[in-house]
């Protein structure tokens, strides 16, 4: 059977189960277009054959055995290089974590081996989640797989590529400040950043713990609802999980959306955004008013302050989780150091890069003496009025839908010298994770150049599976 | 206002290591980028309550069990390059 690496997960589960092909075949088909794609692409940092074919043929021979398996089972996939993988290299595209392997799994990971995933490899990223592009990794950058002179978007760049050009059916991102969306806009596939707590953060090398959150990339959005079902919960080792029932996500599939209530924010097609971007998403909009749907424009006035407020705190919590990377645990001994001071400015010096410096420097200014209240305490502030503007959208609409970037995929190089410029490409999907709501990035079309442009689904706290309805049914449409 | 003096205290309270060059180059930039949180002014917070755990959380507990621990303690020091001593890393000295 051709192009077994391009099936839906739905489809690859059947035809495992009816033996039309075996998982060991399915690796097979995704590690050819690895070998043959990877080198331009760069979306992998490591690859784990040997444990990949180890468990496809583990799956064959249960499924062989006729064994009820969960959907998941046997499908291969690959993990962004933030995720801890026991026994197998996580480097975070650091160079101070360049060789560390993690003695344990992430709470992700291990809920995904117990659903029999085949895990490829782990893909690259911005060093520690850092960045909008995927440049700032120490393994070089990840190329768009629609133009490669452009990226693919960050920072889970690795994972956007992989998963746009069959290298693995899913992958699992996580997303800060749009980590996920943003490159899943930029290449052309679905995202979906989670409410914040709905996924377990235990064995991902926190960034900033109170924005950070886990989820999945896929090509469709059925896919995106088994590999969410897999990974949401409580987690006893994350105390930010709440103890909420999971529901049935794929329940939301293949639903109409006569009567849902679709607000347009009106700031998220404003100033800076591109003309042909923001037409798209309201010509997408338009589709699904066309099936049934009310459209309203609504504000959140707060939008504008939400770059300025994440880019106090993150680093601010960046800066604290980081502090653990001193070269004792982790890293590189530098080589003979006058005192202990010494050794830790050396070994941290050198093993963090550019965008690393840059960020702990701002957070350790923003929480230094004198400054804590004028900037961290007021952003805390001004996060709360972000809160308050989609909690009053939501008493009126059920979904928000907005671009999720004001422009499609840039060139590579083309913002890395100018930090502001780049901080501002999240100018649209930062406010949804200073309010800890879920959004769904969803392909909605294809500029003139030739790039993909993605829309975002918003939904209340724990409503992911509204997020899944809409885009569902714009699937079909 | 960051000036490269700021820019060398705040690297030293950081505990990182700067080459002039990076000196220099995070002096322009970070003050581009403080320039713009300036923006924050224009709210006026006086009545706003801080957010800092937005999905209203608040003192999770947890029953005090022991729970097998998924790595040994060689695994948990496999990561250091320094020695290890009794399973644990030898660091430097700092009382001399």
């Amino acid at each position: 059977m051709a192009d077994l690496e391009k099936l839906s997960i739905v489809d690859a589960a059947k035809g495992l189960r009816e033996k039309k092909f075996s998982s060991e075949e399915l690796t097979r088909a995704c590690f050819s277009v690895i070998n043959s794609r990877n080198k331009d692409l760069n979306a992998f940092i490591s690859l784990d054959e040997e444990n990949a074919y180890k468990t496809a043929k583990e799956v064959d021979d249960k499924f062989a055995k006729s064994e009820n398996l969960p959907v998941l089972a046997g499908i291969p996939a690959s993990i962004k290089d933030l995720l801890n993988t026991k026994g197998v290299k996580t480097t975070c595209a650091s160079p101070i974590l360049k060789d560390f392997v993690p003695p344990y799994d992430a709470t992700v990971v291990e809920k995904l081996k117990a659903n029999h995933m085949v895990m490829l490899g782990k893909t690259n990223l911005d060093e520690f989640a850092c960045g909008g592009s995927t440049e700032h990794s120490c393994f070089g950058v990840t190329k768009n797989p629609y133009d490669l002179t452009r990226v693919a978007g960050g920072s889970s760049g690795g994972s956007a590529a992989a998963v746009a050009s069959n290298m693995g059916f899913y992958s699992i991102g996580t997303d800060t400040g749009g980590s996920i969306r943003l490159p899943a806009s930029f290449c052309g596939v679905y995202g979906l950043k989670v409410t914040y707590g709905r996924v377990s953060r235990y064995g991902v090398t926190a960034m900033a713990s109170s924005w950070d959150t886990i989820g999945p990339f896929a090509r469709n959005v059925s896919d995106i609802s088994y590999v969410l079902q897999a990974i949401a919960g409580k987690d006893r080792r994350d105390s930010t999980t709440p103890d909420k029932d999971v529901p049935d996500y794929s329940s939301f599939l293949d639903k109409d959306v006569k009567g849902l209530k679709i607000g347009l924010p009106k700031e998220y097609f404003g100033e800076g955004v591109q003309k042909e971007t923001a037409d798209m998403v309201k010509a997408a909009v338009a589709k699904l008013e066309k099936a049934g749907a009310q459209v309203v424009e609504v504000s959140l006035p707060y939008t504008k302050y939400a770059v300025a407020v994440y880019y106090i705190t993150m680093p601010a919590e960046l800066s604290a989780n980081l502090e653990r990377f001193d070269g004792i645990r982790y890293g590189k001994a530098p080589k003979d150091p006058d005192n202990l001071t010494d050794f830790y400015f050396k070994a941290r010096g050198a093993g963090f890069g550019e965008e690393i410096k840059r960020r702990i420097m701002m957070g350790t200014y923003v929480l230094s003496a004198g400054y804590y209240d004028a900037y961290y305490k007021k952003a805390q502030k001004v996060r709360t009025l972000i809160i308050e503007d989609f909690n009053k959208a939501f008493e009126k609409v059920d979904v928000l839908i907005a671009p999720v970037s004001p422009f499609p995929a840039f060139k590579i190089g083309e913002l890395l010298d100018d930090p502001l410029a780049m901080y501002m490409a999240d100018a649209l999907t930062i406010p949804i994770n200073a309010a800890g709501v879920p959004s769904l990035a969803c392909p909605c079309g294809m500029s003139a150049g030739g790039l993909p442009i993605g829309m975002q689904i918003i939904a209340p706290q724990f409503e992911e599976g509204r997020c899944l309805k809409v885009a569902s049914c714009f699937e079909k449409l | 206002m960051l000036d490269e003096d700021k820019v060398r205290h705040v690297a030293k309270l950081a505990r990182i290591e700067l080459k002039d060059e990076e000196v220099k180059k995070f002096t322009g930039q970070l003050s581009g980028v403080f320039e713009y949180m300036d923006i924050l002014n224009e709210v006026d917070v006086s009545k706003v309550k801080e957010t800092s755990q937005v999905t209203g959380l608040s003192n999770v507990m947890e029953r005090d069990e022991l729970v097998p621990s998924q790595s040994t303690r060689e695994e948990l020091t496999s990561c250091s390059e320094l020695p290890i001593d009794s399973k644990q890393v030898r660091v430097l000295n700092i009382i001399k």
